[in-house]
């Protein structure tokens, strides 16, 4: 049964390697895959799964890749695979090839191959998975599901898995359908017990207890940020079904049935509209902000090409709109399915006009949630679309992140809404006066007064009190108003993360949004290599000053970002009249995570092949 | 350009209405548009209606879009929050606003280039949802901010100011929204006031979509020999099917009528509408009968105006989406956040 080409001695690692399981779309794989991650986690060792898939529903490969880190690395490694799970011949010479050096190859014999289909210097396990089942199961989708769960068996097996940990995840799975669980258990012993009756268990991988992952949570970004929205007290969500975001308003909807049915009545305390595209997503959103509710929608790169019209209405009339943007590969339709960081540019000048918008980027699901609340917190104060810049790396992969965590005595800030109270006892209204010098102005929501306060939204020129107006100084002088918000809006975006080298180092590296993982490691693999890096962490736009602080306070700076013309470094050189030679694009854009090997391999060749001129006499 | 603030100066004597309200406090700042614009009588039409039905002013929100159509919000209820959103997107907007605060009554105002070029997709989709608010379309076939050009409900073979024919099909919003689900639908014209106000009237009272289709002829660019859309024209050709009174709740119905010729339909807020049949056999609550008569007179060359359809029970978009009775503006921190405790049982559950 054995189909051992030739003895090869395999990788000998612990708690440090990456699986790739290479299934078919919609062959039921993706919940056994995820049973595999999450075990992991539950021995007590970090797991980050990437989800690999095409734009396409059935039928199609798909790829779950699985880098299991004691060490916490959560970013994509890189390099070739150690374990390749390979139940899809259609992808069989790719995937054999993808696999590292003294790596191991797991498949399913019951078809035997031709030698000429495999490689020499893997270790290739064979198991019968399709025979087993087809003798222990009845009906084909019997078969096809419990082949993934006796795979997963005689997986645990060989790398030496402690199955009470599956056992658990599938108890709590099927909690309450006692069949369903000893139905999987059963076949996750079939997969075992076949392992150690014909093979040689453990293999060179191994899983071994741990206690590297704490009390941290496993969450996919998308369902975080929606999460978010509801502790933000988003009542309206507009959207329109685009690849990565859907699962954003999806999981809005799903937690607003847990959190937001009103339980005497039956009603919702919520309202989630499924537009007809994404211009009306948006319309919608600015409607219902206009008059009070806090709104948003999810939507990737073509949806904000959509919008621009409607965002620009909403900077320039000061209506907040909370717009999640979950990045994927542009330009057009791009790469649906790939990760980017490639909106920065057309969401910060979103519109025609003079625009600049306020942008959030999370690391993690953490941060998806954090910002995916404050955001709305942010539009109220703000009165001004407010994007929060996901990408699908983060959207819809499962993360290992700190806990979500609220505190009680925090209020919603609804922003400057003058009620009807204060106009009574006369307090001024203008819609557009600056009243407190900080450039935002105070609203009245319709309805509020009978006879004080109304006013006239428009995307036309007005002036101060909201009238209709062509005079060239109300014009500037309101553009100069939303320029001074912009500025305030500085103080509110999340600060910079800086992290400075003990003795201060020469070179710093500017990061934002997923690479976050990526960095760190690369840092650590730089260290090694006697590179020292500070490292600084874009959260928001615009930049606090600590941005152009740490700028300047190095000789150089890289700026790693995931697309093809440095985006954010166009903005730190355009908004912070940065020198362009200072900042050093670092760009990885094939449509897959940045991994550490690839930055700390960049940084480290551009230091020591072509080092970079000093410029501290040329800029002092 | 400029901001006409009309003098305040109300006649001791002026009429009020149950609220204490004048019709000048239904009133807004001077119409910006051409001298005999049909729009202007919409909006003296959208104030008396107001006024009649005691609608508190600051209780209405007014939107529109791009366009001749889209600016007379200005010129109407001066106490109303107003929004003149993006061209042909003002669905969209209503629909949002809608969301947040079903207390209001929300009066959308658009044009033919609005609402059947560019704005189509949003229009059809507002009347299919059943966004409780009156969608009315100042309808006059031409661009007049643009200088008159045609718009897409231009009829085939109308004549423009300067001599061009047009070719292309029109689209009929009526029947559009008679197929989409709008459970009010009318057409009526800027010249017959007589038959605007209670149109507008009943529309403000009905709880869905309440489409009306208005026929108002630009003066500057499309009143003209061989347009469809002239006053004289639509004088000509104007086929009324009914003719309705709006009476409220607190009024006496009194129906002195001959057998057959009127109909009280009860709307669900207990106004009821009063049909003085025009056309004996025309039924107003048969929508697909309403499409098959409308597709038959257009091709006779006439314009069928009047109530044209009404679902005296319409279920609108919130009833839908079972959204609770409070405004969702309205909401509190109490009812929106589930707090940290409910967060600490779901990490509990990521783990």
């Amino acid at each position: 049964m054995l189909q051992q080409v030739d003895r090869v001695e395999g990788l000998q690692r612990v708690n440090d390697f990456v699986v790739k399981f290479a299934n078919v779309n919609g062959s039921g794989s993706a919940s056994a895959n995820a049973l595999f991650a999450k075990a992991v986690l539950r021995m007590g060792i970090p797991a980050t799964p990437r989800n690999i898939f095409p734009s396409n529903i059935q039928g199609l490969p798909t790829w779950y890749e699985v880098r299991v880190s004691e060490k916490g690395y959560l970013g994509a490694r890189g390099g070739g695979v150690d374990l390749m799970v390979q139940m899809n011949p259609q992808t069989w010479d790719q995937d054999i090839a993808d696999i590292a050096p003294g790596g191991y190859l797991f498949y399913d014999n019951t078809k035997v191959l031709p030698p000429s289909k495999f490689r020499r210097d893997i270790v290739v396990i064979g198991v019968p998975l399709t025979e087993m089942t087809n003798a222990a199961y009845k009906s084909t989708r019997e078969r096809q599901l419990f082949k993934n769960i006796v795979g997963l068996g005689a997986l645990s097996m060989l790398l030496d898995m402690d199955p009470a940990a599956v056992e658990q995840l599938l108890a709590e799975q099927f909690k309450g359908r006692d069949k369903l669980i000893a139905a999987n258990v059963q076949a996750l012993h079939m997969g075992r017990d076949w392992v150690t009756a014909n093979l040689e268990a453990p293999i060179g991988l191994r899983l071994k207890r741990a206690d590297a992952v704490g009390d941290r949570i496993f969450v996919e970004g998308n369902s975080a940020a929606a999460l978010g929205a509801v502790y933000g007290g988003a009542t309206v969500c507009a959207w329109y079904p685009i690849t990565p975001s859907s699962s954003l308003a999806e999981a809005f909807t799903r937690w607003c049935q847990r959190f937001r049915v009103d339980k005497e009545t039956g009603t919702n305390k919520f309202a989630i509209v499924q537009a007809e595209d994404e211009l009306a997503s948006i319309g919608m959103v600015i409607g219902a902000a206009w008059n009070g509710a806090r709104a948003f929608t999810a939507t990737s790169g073509p949806g904000i090409s959509l919008m621009q019209e409607f965002i620009g209405l909403a900077y320039f009339a000061e209506i907040p709109a909370v717009i999640f943007d979950v990045q994927r590969a542009g330009p057009s339709t791009g790469m649906p399915t790939r990760t980017q960081q490639t909106d920065i540019l057309s969401c910060a000048y979103a519109s025609h006009g003079d625009t600049k918008h306020v942008l959030l980027f999370p690391e993690d699901p953490y941060e998806c949630f954090e910002f995916g609340a404050l955001a709305f917190d942010l539009a109220d104060r703000l009165q001004t679309p407010i994007f929060v810049m996901l990408e699908l790396e983060v959207g819809m992969n499962e993360r290992l992140c700190r806990p979500f965590q609220w505190d009680d005595s925090r209020k919603l800030d609804r922003g400057k809404v003058m009620t009807a109270e204060e106009l009574q006892a006369g307090k001024k209204f203008g819609r557009y006066l600056d009243v407190d010098g900080d450039g935002i102005p105070y609203r009245t929501l319709p309805g509020t007064h009978p006879t004080k306060g109304a006013f006239f939204t428009r995307g036309t020129s007005k002036d101060a009190m909201a009238r209709y107006s062509e005079e060239g100084h109300d014009y500037q002088e309101n553009m100069e108003r939303l320029l001074k918000k912009h500025h305030t809006a500085r103080t509110l975006v999340p600060p910079a993360v800086i992290r400075t080298a003990p003795e201060g180092a020469k070179y710093g590296a500017i990061y934002y949004g997923t690479t976050s993982p990526a960095m760190f490691e690369a840092d650590e693999i730089l260290a090694d290599q006697g590179i020292t890096l500070d490292l600084c962490r874009v959260r928001g736009f615009p930049f606090g000053d600590e941005v152009r602080d740490f700028i300047t306070a190095h000789d150089h700076v890289f700026v790693v970002e995931q697309n093809r013309d440095g985006q954010l470094r166009s903005l730190l050189v355009n908004e912070l009249e940065i020198d362009p030679k200072r900042l050093v694009k670092v760009v990885h854009y094939d449509g897959t995570p940045i991994t550490a090997r690839f930055i700390a391999d960049a940084i480290a060749r551009r230091l020591q092949s072509t080092p970079l001129p000093s410029l501290r006499e040329v800029v002092s | 350009m400029t901001f006409l603030p009309k003098p305040k100066l109300h006649h001791p004597d002026l009429q009020k209405n149950a609220l204490g309200y004048t019709r000048r406090d239904y009133e807004g700042p001077v119409s910006t548009l051409c001298a005999g614009c049909g729009h202007d009588s919409i909006s003296a039409a959208i104030v008396r209606a107001c006024f009649e039905l005691d609608i508190a002013p600051h209780r209405v929100a007014k939107l529109s879009g791009i366009g001749c159509s889209s600016k007379t919000p200005t010129y109407f209820l001066g106490a109303s929050h107003g929004f003149n959103s993006v061209h042909g997107r003002m669905p969209s907007v209503a629909t949002g606003a809608n969301l947040a605060n079903r207390d209001l009554i929300y009066l959308g105002v658009s044009g033919d280039g609005d609402s059947a070029s560019i704005g189509l997709g949003q229009f059809a989709h507002a009347m299919r949802r059943g966004v409780n608010m009156v969608y009315i379309v100042e309808n006059n076939g031409v661009y007049g901010l643009t200088k008159g050009q045609f718009s897409a409900t231009a009829d085939k073979g109308a004549k423009s100011k300067r001599g061009v024919v047009n070719t292309d099909e029109p689209i009929d919003l009526v029947g559009l929204a008679l197929q989409l689900g709008a459970t009010f639908v009318a057409r009526s014209f800027s010249g017959d006031k007589a038959q605007l106000v209670p149109l507008i009237e009943a529309a403000l009272k009905h709880q869905g979509a309440a489409f009306i289709d208005c026929l108002s002829p630009c003066v500057a660019f499309n009143n003209h020999d061989g347009s469809t859309k002239s006053f004289d024209f639509v004088r000509e050709h104007n086929e009324a099917v009914n003719a309705l009174d709006v009476m409220l709740p607190r009024e006496e119905i009194t129906a002195d009528y001959a057998p057959g010729t009127v109909e009280l339909v009860t709307q669900h807020d207990g106004s009821v509408l009063r049909l003085r049949k025009l056309h004996v056999d025309y039924d107003v609550h048969d929508r697909v009968a309403a499409l098959t008569y409308m597709q038959e007179r257009h091709a006779a060359g006439e314009i069928v105006t009047g109530l044209l359809y009404v679902d005296p029970e319409p279920r609108d978009l919130h009833a839908a989406l079972k959204t609770c009775a409070t405004p969702l503006n309205a909401l509190g921190d109490t009812a929106l956040v589930p707090g940290s405790a409910a967060l600490d049982k779901l990490n509990a559950t990521l783990r």
